[in-house]
């Protein structure tokens, strides 16, 4: 224990020596700036710079690349919030409360709560990384195919109510998500599926960004203009420092959601099929279930931006566990992170923590001095960024429509998925004006093939047999969880009946 | 078209879809194989099949007027909306046709010219700092800071001296 | 000075190839190639994986050593088992500032997606990086098994009750699997998983009971003492695995490498396919890539180009028709 801490104390200070240092700055405003871009994540950013970090010695790259990692997973709120568009699947979720409290001229709100639960989950993944990442490496190993469906299952339980009350167009939306998931090479069978008109662009199947960015870019955008009639207001914020101030005092309101999420990001990140994206989208369906207030959630409340900031920060730490242990990356991301020590000639696995601790603890030393930064250089730019919201639309319009082009573009270059971008987008605003809900589409599409891919890889194991779920201790107890989260509105709801028709009767 | 006449067409549409979608997986196994578990076309067959009953779902309502929607004799798109999101989807539709032809850059300067002078009625220097600002802001981050080369099509000769000066 | 009089010869000597190159001495112009914008290095797999690992690091070497007046730019398209990433380079013919890292799919792809109108021999072909191996794996918790004799009489009491683990269907360790299931006349389970790390992982965790897989992605396991390989599919023992037989010793035919080189477009110009064989032949000899093939168990004792890398792409698709013909495609795809 002892020992641990007295690695991390060094790793700390060797992020605080001047070349480390000046990384991590760099890394974070880069990091930031492309996480804001919709469609750019921490992905590019770090792939792009890593032929870079052959300049540098191997601890200084790292920490340079991990700078960027946390940088864009801060920067992937403020597109969320500002623009309404998710830049990354990780930030999904904050956009359903975060777009709204923009548009009600509380973006500042918004940005601070997703810069402060950001850095709650970054701190709490790091402490608990600092204590249990040994045994939680252990507890990793115990995952298989069984418990990753599990976990899905856990996962589709968490957001049930997310949709609205037309329950046939609910159902509807998440059905077209799963199946626009299938679309591409079924690595089971090794056969391509659905390729519409031998159309080569669908082989890579349908990224979740395409569908995201075409939804929330451009058919939120043809949305306000056909209910605001080109008239936009400009959303008018003051923005002073005491506001601000007022805004960070502000984190009791969602303390307890943030230290919840954390903890569920962090550990659902460490299991190397899930990631950030599961964990955010879980942490945001846990804090509607158990608010006070579920009905406010999706409508601007704060402890809905600050619940997936939190996880998904807080798994960002965390699939660096399998990462570093096993040498198997939690998100495309820590692949290419993974990819950049194999050729420094670290090896990541098992003996990677005793064989070069320095790189280790060095590693989540600056991880730590990175999130502070982040915050810091977050908040000082918090005024820049609400500034945005107050540009006229027939400028910012143009803009957001461009971004999304080639944010579409960018994540595979083939201009086939900027068109399909297109298309989501015109389509998503047509239905969203019959009250389709789309939002559930969205998350379909992200959660789809995992849960298909572990679904059938349990059953391939079992030959057939589908009580592999519940033979598996670790797989049953998610599916009991998850049952009990289906339940837990159902029974709500009848309580509130009960009460409703308890007071009705007495009046 | 009235909104209910569009919910009803919408539901039709999409049934439809389903329907496509079920057929395509079809192509492939949608049965469950013995000691296998499902086929590789079950999974989006039986999907579909799923979005189909909803749409069928859906339709029973309509008839039934249960719905918002299927009540509501307001008009689906009113000559005004049809205006303002035409333009812009008509906007975006050029900006990826032209952009197969004459690459991401032109393109986005005749975009930015039509959006902010026509539809914007914005001033000719603003209208020119933008046309000309936002394509270049585009290309020192996608081309130089993050190499993530955009389409240029036919205009790629013109970008020759610029890499010359980018690489040197 | 120095740095000036440099940093002037960098900028006009790639100013007067582009001119040379751009057609105005277009007769004289035969060896002067050399690359006009940002050459696009397209990677038939995700990101994570061998092949992107070696791009980047190629890419990375590039750029430190100042090899070419553009950057090269990894762009991952690992669509249906690389379909996708042949197609677009087909799409590419007569484009010099395309060239693609291969695995193994880049022949069985073809032979398996019969519509993807692809044939991998028309494509220009540069340089063979290496050649990576593949061993049998189990985990060393599994003390019955020392040997293939144990294991295969292990695999054949276990029955389809046995779980072997791999990339996908139709990739290169499915058909080894199918070649082992052929040769010594068992059925396994064979669950595909996303990329050899992920396999790698389940074999620990003992969701699986052996793989095939790269050693690169077990060896770290190796060395902790949590998995263990049985048999090497070699020609003779790597230098890493002095003790492991190869399965020729132990009298089963089966050897297997899969090949990692790079391949442009059909109908790259001459001058531009000898630019590229230049380059990834100094990158080949370079101290840097010669490490790398030795920590990851790569093969890199011979360098092929050209159209030598040619006749050999024949000889392997061939190889590999026979391959899939013998053990048939549907035990490789399940259905």
């Amino acid at each position: 224990m002892g020992e641990t801490l007295g690695l991390l104390a060094g790793g700390l200070a060797q992020a605080f020596e001047p070349i480390n240092f000046t990384m991590i700055i760099i890394g974070c405003v880069l990091g930031l700036l492309v996480g804001a871009m919709p469609g750019l994540g921490s992905v590019n950013g770090v792939a792009i710079l890593l032929p870079i970090t052959f300049l540098v010695p191997p601890t200084a790259a790292i920490i340079f690349l991990a700078a960027i990692y946390y940088g864009a997973m801060y920067g992937g709120a403020i597109s969320s919030i500002t623009l309404g568009i998710p830049g990354a699947s990780t930030a999904v979720a904050t956009v359903f409360d975060g777009r709204p409290l923009a548009q009600a001229g509380k973006a500042d709100k918004a940005l601070t709560a997703a810069a402060m639960a950001s850095f709650i989950g970054g701190t709490i993944s790091v402490v608990l990384f600092t204590l249990f990442a040994p045994p939680l490496a252990e507890f990793a190993l115990k995952f298989g195919p069984a418990e990753e469906f599990a976990l899905m299952v856990l996962a589709f339980a968490t957001f049930i109510g997310l949709g609205g009350d037309d329950i046939p167009k609910t159902i509807f939306s998440i059905l077209i998500g799963l199946v626009l998931a299938t679309i591409g090479l079924d690595i089971i069978s090794g056969q391509p599926r659905l390729i519409f008109f031998d159309v080569s662009g669908f082989l890579h199947g349908i990224n979740f960004l395409v569908l995201a960015i075409g939804i929330y870019g451009i058919g939120e955008m043809l949305w306000t203009l056909e209910q605001t009639k080109g008239e936009v207001t400009v959303h008018n914020v003051k923005l002073s420092m005491k506001e601000i101030i007022k805004d960070i005092k502000d984190v009791k309101e969602y303390i307890g959601t943030t230290t919840l999420g954390s903890v569920l990001g962090y550990f659902v990140g460490t299991l190397p099929a899930a990631g950030a994206t599961p964990a955010s989208l879980m942490s945001y369906g846990l804090a509607k279930t158990f608010s006070k207030q579920p009905e406010t959630f999706g409508k601007g409340n704060v402890s809905g931006v600050a619940a997936p900031e939190a996880a998904n920060n807080a798994a960002s730490t965390g699939s660096m566990l399998p990462m570093i242990t096993l040498g198997i990356p939690g998100s495309p991301t820590t692949a290419i992170l993974l990819g950049g020590m194999i050729i420094w000639g670290l090896r990541p696995g098992p003996l990677l923590f005793t064989e070069h601790p320095e790189f280790v603890w060095g590693l989540i030393g600056s991880l730590y001095v990175a999130n502070l930064a982040t915050l810091i250089i977050n908040l000082m730019f918090i005024p820049v960024f609400v500034k945005i919201l107050t540009l006229p639309f027939t400028i910012l319009a143009p803009t957001i429509y461009i971004l999304c082009v080639v944010g579409g573009y960018a994540p595979t270059q083939t201009m086939h998925d900027v068109w399909l971008m297109f298309l989501f987008g015109v389509v998503g605003y047509l239905l969203r004006k019959l009250n389709y809900p789309v939002a559930p589409a969205v998350l379909a599409i992200v959660l789809g093939p995992l849960a298909e891919r572990s679904l059938r890889q349990s059953l391939l194991s079992s030959q057939g047999d589908p009580m592999i779920f519940l033979e598996r201790p670790i797989s049953l107890i998610c599916i009991l969880i998850a049952v009990a989260l289906v339940l837990v509105p159902v029974f709500q709801k009848m309580k509130r009946k009960r009460k409703a028709e308890q007071s009705g009767q007495e009046s | 078209m009235t909104v209910r006449t569009a919910e009803f067409v919408m539901a039709i549409v999409l049934s439809l879809c389903s329907i496509a979608l079920m057929i395509k997986s079809a192509e492939l196994n949608i049965g469950w194989i013995e000691g296998r578990g499902p086929g590789s076309g079950a999974w989006p067959f039986w999907l579909a099949t799923g979005m189909l009953i909803c749409c069928l779902w859906t339709l029973l309502r309509w008839f039934r007027r249960v719905t918002p929607e299927s009540r509501n004799t307001n008009l689906y798109m009113s000559h005004q909306t049809m205006v303002i999101v035409g333009t812009s989807a008509g906007a975006i539709l050029f900006l990826l046709a032209a952009t197969h032809w004459i690459g991401l850059y032109a393109s986005l300067v005749f975009f930015l010219l039509f959006y902010l002078k026509y539809v914007g009625r914005h001033t000719w220097v603003l209208t020119i700092a933008l046309t000309i600002g936002i394509p270049v802001f585009i290309f020192c981050l996608f081309e130089w800071a993050l190499k993530i080369p955009l389409p240029k099509a036919i205009t790629e000769p013109l970008f020759y001296p610029i890499y010359d000066l980018m690489y040197s | 000075m120095t740095v000036f009089t440099s940093k002037l010869k960098k900028i006009a000597i790639p100013a007067i190839v582009a001119l040379v190159s751009t057609g105005i001495f277009a007769g004289a112009a035969q060896a002067a190639w050399s690359p006009k914008k940002p050459v696009e290095f397209i990677i038939m797999a995700g990101t994570g994986g061998g092949a992107d690992q070696i791009a980047r690091l190629l890419q990375g070497l590039i750029e430190k050593k100042g090899l070419s007046p553009r950057p090269f730019i990894p762009i991952n398209k690992p669509g249906g088992s690389g379909g996708e990433a042949l197609r677009y380079l087909k799409d590419k013919a007569g484009d010099d500032h395309v060239v693609m890292v291969t695995l193994n799919s880049f022949y069985t792809t073809p032979i398996i997606q019969k519509g993807l109108g692809v044939d991998p021999t028309t494509f220009t072909p540069i340089g063979r990086m290496a050649l990576d191996t593949f061993l049998l794996w189990v985990n060393s918790d599994q003390k019955g098994i020392t040997d293939l004799d144990s294991y295969v009489k292990a695999v054949k009491s276990a029955g389809k009750n046995w779980k072997v683990g791999g990339t996908g269907s139709g990739q290169e360790d499915s058909i080894l699997t199918a070649m082992m299931e052929k040769e010594f006349g068992y059925e396994v389970t064979y669950i595909p998983f996303p990329g050899g790390g992920t396999v790698a992982k389940n074999l620990i965790g003992k969701h699986i009971d052996s793989t095939v897989n790269n050693p690169a992605e077990q060896n770290e396991f190796y060395r902790a003492g949590k998995s263990k390989p049985l048999v090497q599919f070699t020609g003779e023992r790597m230098a890493a695995y002095p003790d492991i037989p190869t399965a020729k010793e132990l009298g089963v035919d089966i050897e297997y490498y899969m090949q990692r080189s790079i391949n442009g477009p059909p109908g790259m110009s001459k001058e531009a396919q000898e630019w590229y064989i230049n380059l990834f032949k100094t990158l080949y000899e370079s101290e840097e890539w010669q490490k790398f093939c030795v920590d990851d168990g790569l093969d890199c004792t011979e360098w092929v180009a050209g159209d030598d890398l040619r006749a050999f792409h024949a000889e392997q698709i061939t190889r590999h028709t026979d391959l899939i013909n013998s053990v048939g495609a549907a035990a490789i795809t399940g259905e």
